[in-house]
């Protein structure tokens, strides 16, 4: 059985992308087949993310308006079996594409791969509706932070109101040391507050940004946090009970000392 | 905002109390055309059974012990005696 995932957040700049490329990378390397779909017509991310940017000759909206056929935009990730990438167009705007196309595109997608992720863009108007239109189930990516908590929150709502029975929540760029201080939500704070299953939580990890340099998702190597949490959820995805990571870090004595002195 | 250690409140307890409030109001956010529908209504209800200066009504949401309240101020100016007793007695006599 195959299954379409929005990956949404309301907010930008929370995780998205980052998301969508290593929870791509992970399934197939799994051994699912796997195709995700820059859905953020207009400002595309997931092909330098995914380091395939050199190797685009068309896109979504190529294929939306029978420019090409749907396989000639799909490009082959050569690192992993079994994964590719539709890249969203970058010199069109959001209203280029319909929600009956993307519903359709998203079927046609199904059909051929067991893994559909669709990165959805900021926001809650049509570039969301588009990128939700053909999906099975969601995925809210939100970071430990006010903002990004209540815009989960009305994406969620959102999500509901459109027939989305069970949308999950990853939370992203956790700081164990903050969190260990009071000093950020801890993941039962949040999930409290939203009051939605988790998937997923992933450590802020300064290997994320190496990786989005480098064009090679974090999964891809072995001693990233952030990667091997996005091992994970991908195994979820694929319904096995996964234990969550431990991300507990006591804070150091030294570093409870200078905390104190400087609240003293 | 300080605990009994005359700490402040930690952040992350900040966080989750604003986030509650925001949220509380988030989720009952109502379009003002509703709300001034809602209002009519009331009004109208309220009109059956005594007379209201209309000029003076409030009517709005306000934060009561973390719980979100509809509040309506609605000064009346006199009972109507008429039609409700009328309909008593007609349900009496039956
Ligand atoms: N777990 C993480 N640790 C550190 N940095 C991260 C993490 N997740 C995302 N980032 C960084 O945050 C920024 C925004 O991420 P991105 O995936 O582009 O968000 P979105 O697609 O939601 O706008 C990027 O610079 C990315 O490298
Ligand atoms: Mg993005």
């Amino acid at each position: 059985m195959s299954e379409t995932i929005v990956i949404t957040s309301g907010k930008g700049g929370v995780g998205k992308t980052t998301t969508c490329a290593n929870l791509g990378v992970a399934l197939a390397i799994q051994g699912c087949k796997v195709v995700m779909v820059d859905a953020d017509i207009g400002l595309r991310n997931l092909d330098v993310v995914m380091g395939l940017e050199n190797r685009i000759v068309y896109d979504l909206v190529d294929v939306v308006e029978g420019y090409c056929r749907l396989r000639q935009a799909l490009i082959k990730d050569k690192r992993v079996d079994g994964l590719f990438l539709l890249p969203a167009a970058q010199t069109k705007d959001k209203n280029a594409v319909s929600p009956e196309q993307m519903k359709e595109l998203m079927m046609a997608l199904k059909e051929e791969h067991d893994f559909v992720l669709v990165d959805c863009p900021a926001g809650i108007e049509q570039g969301f509706k588009n990128a939700i239109a053909g999906a099975d189930s969601a995925v809210i990516v939100t970071t430990p932070e006010v903002s990004a908590v209540r815009d989960a929150d009305r994406i969620t709502g959102l999500l509901e109101a459109s027939g989305f029975s069970k949308p999950e929540l990853i939370i992203n760029r956790l700081k164990p040391k903050m969190v260990a201080r009071g000093d950020m939500m801890d993941i039962p704070d949040i999930l409290d507050i939203l009051a939605i299953d988790l998937v997923g939580v992933v450590p802020d990890d300064e290997y994320i940004v190496v990786s989005t340099n480098r064009g090679e998702p974090a999964v891809l190597q072995e001693s990233s946090r952030a990667g091997q949490a996005y091992r994970n959820i991908a195994r979820r995805l694929m319904g096995e009970q996964v234990p969550f990571m431990d991300l507990t870090e006591k804070e150091s004595v030294w570093e409870k000392i200078k905390r104190m002195v400087k609240l003293g | 905002m300080l605990n009994w250690f005359g700490r402040k409140q930690a952040p992350k307890d900040v966080a989750k109390d604003r986030l509650r409030l925001v949220l509380m109001q988030d989720r009952l956010a109502v379009a003002p055309q509703t709300m001034e529908q809602m209002r009519d209504d009331v009004i109208l209800a309220i009109s059956k059974y005594v007379e209201i200066d209309r000029s003076g009504i409030e009517f709005t949401w306000k934060d009561i012990d973390r719980k979100r309240a509809l509040v309506a101020s609605i000064p009346v100016i006199s009972v109507k005696r008429g039609g409700i007793s009328n309909d008593r007695t007609a349900q009496r006599s039956y």
